[in-house]
């Protein structure tokens, strides 16, 4: 007989004594059913079999979670200054959060997409859009660092977005907040929103070695709200499609106003079409600003670059280029199924759920088969583009993720609950509720060619009751179900970082083989880096004073500084010596107004530090190293102004 | 109020995974109201006139009582007023127009302390959340605010 582990034995009698309960509820802990517990039970010092990437919403962060225990691995940050990290604060990565309007340190990371190729996840890297200052970034999945961030002009609230194409070879950035366009006058009155007001569509190309983004083209649409996106894929590959709202065209009290029409629409662009104009020239060039921010490898050291100009495509010029789809109503989530056929729009205030065909999209717009045109854009009709309905499917349709077996899941945020539906009769097979109104859910690979739908995660906006309570400010609670079977099943809750909007997973063995366990300290090209102790220094230029500080288990070299005068900026420049895995040192000093900095091994990180005082100042490692990390301290000695101090240091003298 | 509430959500998850609810193309917000809890007598507990909280017969005199709508109408301000105007136009809720003529006091008065336990329960609540898709928040009324914004609904309604 095969030996079962005591722990999963315990897990297994207490979930089925949890069972036992089922019909009698006592409290929302009975939900659970089954061997739930030894479902998402990962065994000390075991691996998850999946990473999970999710978005940390008003954190402005990205966090890492294993699948299926739930545990967090880590807290990417992206948007926001982090200073446990140095993240906004070190020298090396302030320019990473530079934006036209200068340093921004706080985002709004709605969604994520990892990069795919022919469809697949492919584990190179993770985009994430910055919805309040319209941004995207991208995620090193080497180093789990963000490596790059890029701002988009002509935008106002970067919602749908960043969605991705089949190889990567566009991530796309729609605006949820149509604005005057920044190269016209934007001093206008609001209600002339009609008249002025415009939504851009960016297309961001993707360097397929690098992963560089630079924005190929913008296409100027009429103003609505875009709120999500996916592209096409297989025969569809070579379109994108973008739910849209605010058809009406409000520009105030939008819940009401902006929930009038019967149907808003799905737009379907072309994208390939969009290129060949690019390529004859038919885009215009115009003026505006935004950041272009890149993290050099090899320096360790962001550049912003501003840039000042942008390709423009007025989609009412080319008749061929876009089609809108009318959608009922409000439609939110806009989801591509895994063969590329069927496109699922979730009204949010629908009733309903419509599935549209791909190839019946095709028939109609060569037959031109239209009910009008909106702002001088063709709109098909909803029959001829219409595969089928889902009925009564639930409350508030949000999102629709897929399995490898033709059904669908679409998440209910007003009945609170999970969806499971066959795509091709559209009827539903299996309902499971969620604990409080869920927002996003997630299958790994679920919006891609191939789904590995083992399991589901459920994204829920209300916590209330779920855990202890913690005051009025709650974690934001997500659900894991086991779907291989027909019936979806709850196993596990977790809470969250900041609130999860989207996510993607990935089986951990297309990411795992890719993370780097530290910086090679030869190929270190950062200008001030100090390879060796022997090269540690104090350079005095001017009012300026540069410390090359090395750190290596359990000192810092040099650890006594004398002759810095008040008046003087301090620029440590540390770096850490040791080339093993998990060894970073961290390093702060009194009174800094700055953060700390962690410092990786073989990196180099700098500390601003502008003096405010005479005296003594104690620094130290912040990151406990060794048996003899207490002993890792150091001090500096600030004498007033004009001081004659001379400026000395050493280690160990 | 909590406890109910989730008592209601656990009574839809249990009647899910007992069988009740399974491939079912009905709202599971219905679900609660697909099997009616009866008392030990056989009788229908719940009654949709009345609604289900702690009020039970609202004593309502026939003419308007001027200072207590007008407190209402205070808390109405603060607590109603983003929500609900007092035509007929619904804004997230219903507008309040004729409120009073199709509900009696103790439905009126036992939605606004008890609407999550009400929303699972009540065909009439049900119905107007398919419409304006968001459940109604409990603002944490006391009993007085309660009969004082009923007042003013009164006095909405025209009577004098």
């Amino acid at each position: 007989m095969k030996k079962i582990p005591f722990q999963t034995l315990s897990l297994v009698t207490l979930a089925a004594a949890l069972l036992l309960g089922a019909c009698k509820p006592k409290n929302a802990g009975t939900a659970v059913s089954g061997d739930a517990g030894a479902k998402a039970y990962v065994a000390p010092g075991k691996y998850d079999e999946f990473y999970s990437f999710v978005s940390g919403g008003f954190s402005g962060q990205l966090s890492v979670y294993g699948l299926p225990s739930g545990r967090l691995l880590r807290v990417i940050p992206v948007f926001s200054v982090d200073p446990e990290k140095g993240w906004g604060y070190s020298e090396e990565t302030k320019p990473m959060l530079n934006t036209s309007h200068g340093m921004v340190p706080w985002d709004d990371l709605h969604h994520v997409q990892m990069s795919q190729t022919n469809g697949e996840i492919d584990g190179r890297w993770v985009f994430g859009n910055g919805n309040n200052t319209p941004r995207i970034a991208r995620i090193d999945l080497a180093t789990f660092r963000t490596t790059e961030i890029l701002e988009i002009p002509n935008s106002g609230g970067n919602h749908s977005s960043p969605f991705i194409t089949e190889n990567t070879e566009y991530v796309v950035a729609g605006t949820r907040f149509s604005v005057p366009m920044d190269f016209n006058n934007g001093d206008v009155p609001i209600n002339t929103y009609k008249e002025n007001f415009k939504g851009s569509i960016t297309f961001i190309s993707v360097d397929k070695e690098h992963g560089n983004m630079d924005i190929a083209f913008q296409l100027q649409c009429p103003g609505v709200n875009f709120d999500l996106s996916h592209a096409g894929k297989g025969k569809s590959h070579g379109w994108f499609f973008f739910s849209c709202y605010n058809s009406e065209q409000a520009n105030t009290l939008l819940e009401v106003n902006a929930s009038k029409n019967d149907k808003d629409f799905i737009m379907a662009v072309n994208w390939k079409k969009a290129e060949e104009l690019v390529k004859a020239g038919k885009g215009k060039k115009q003026a505006v600003r935004y950041a272009s921010n890149r993290w050099d490898e090899k320096t360790h050291t962001a550049t912003s670059t501003i840039k000042n100009e942008v390709l423009v495509i007025d989609v009412k010029d080319h008749p061929e280029l876009v089609y809108l789809i009318p959608c009922p109503k409000s439609p939110h989530g806009c989801d591509v199924d895994p063969t590329g056929e069927y496109i699922v729009g979730s009204g949010k205030l629908a009733a309903l759920i419509p599935v549209f065909s791909f190839d019946k999209l095709q028939k109609a717009i060569a037959a031109k088969d239209f009910e009008g045109e909106y702002e001088g854009i063709p709109v098909v009709k909803y029959e001829s583009a219409l595969y089928g309905e889902v009925q009564k499917p639930g409350l508030g349709p949000l999102h629709t993720e897929f399995d490898s077996k033709g059904n669908a899941y679409t998440s209910m945020f007003v009945s609170s609950e999970v969806v499971k539906w066959n795509i091709k009769d559209l009827k539903v097979l299996d309902r499971a509720s969620t604990f409080y109104s869920v927002g996003h859910l997630m299958i790994p690979g679920g919006d891609s060619k191939k789904p590995n739908d083992k399991y589901l995660v459920a994204y829920n906006k209300i916590t209330k009751d779920r855990y202890l309570p913690t005051g009025p400010e709650l974690s934001q609670s997500a659900q894991i179900f086991d779907i291989s079977g027909d019936k979806m099943q709850l196993i596990l809750d977790f809470p969250t970082i900041g609130e999860p909007h989207y996510a993607q997973a990935a089986p951990a063995d297309v990411v795992k083989g890719r993370s780097i366990k530290f910086f090679d300290i030869k190929a270190n090209e950062h200008p001030r880096a100090t390879k060796s102790e022997a090269d540690a220094k104090v350079i005095r230029e001017g009012n300026k004073v540069h410390v090359y500080m090395t750190t290596i288990r359990s000192h810092l070299t040099p650890d006594n500084i004398e002759g810095i005068r008040m008046g003087d900026e301090v620029y440590f420049h540390v770096t850490n010596l040791e080339q093993d895995w998990d060894v970073p040192h961290g390093f702060a000093i009194k009174g800094a107004d700055n953060a700390e900095l962690l410092i990786m091994p073989g990196e180099t990180t700098t500390l601003k530090w502008v003096p405010d005082r005479v005296g003594i100042f104690p620094m130290y490692c912040t990151d406990f190293c060794s048996a003899l990390h207490q002993e890792m301290t150091g001090y500096i000695r600030v004498s007033p102004a004009g001081s004659n101090v001379p400026l000395t240091f050493h280690t160990g003298k | 109020m909590k406890r109910t509430f989730l008592t209601a959500i656990i009574l839809s998850v249990i009647l899910f995974a007992c069988g009740g609810g399974q491939g079912d193309s009905k709202p599971a917000a219905t679900d609660g109201a697909s099997e009616t809890p009866t008392t030990s007598t056989g009788a229908p507990a719940y009654d949709p006139e009345r609604g289900e909280g702690k009020f039970k017969d609202v004593e309502v005199p026939e003419t308007l009582d001027p200072a207590l709508a007008a407190a209402g109408e205070k808390v109405y301000s603060m607590k109603c007023a983003s929500c609900h105007k007092l035509t007929d136009e619904r804004l997230v809720g219903p507008g309040w127009k004729g409120v009073t003529l199709r509900n009696t006091a103790a439905w009126i008065m036992n939605f606004t302390t008890n609407p999550d336990e009400m929303l699972d329960k009540d065909p009439k609540a049900q119905a107007q959340l398919e419409i304006c898709l968001v459940r109604m928040p409990n603002q944490n009324l006391n009993d007085d605010e309660t009969r004082q914004v009923y007042e003013f609904m009164r006095q909405n309604d025209g009577v004098k």
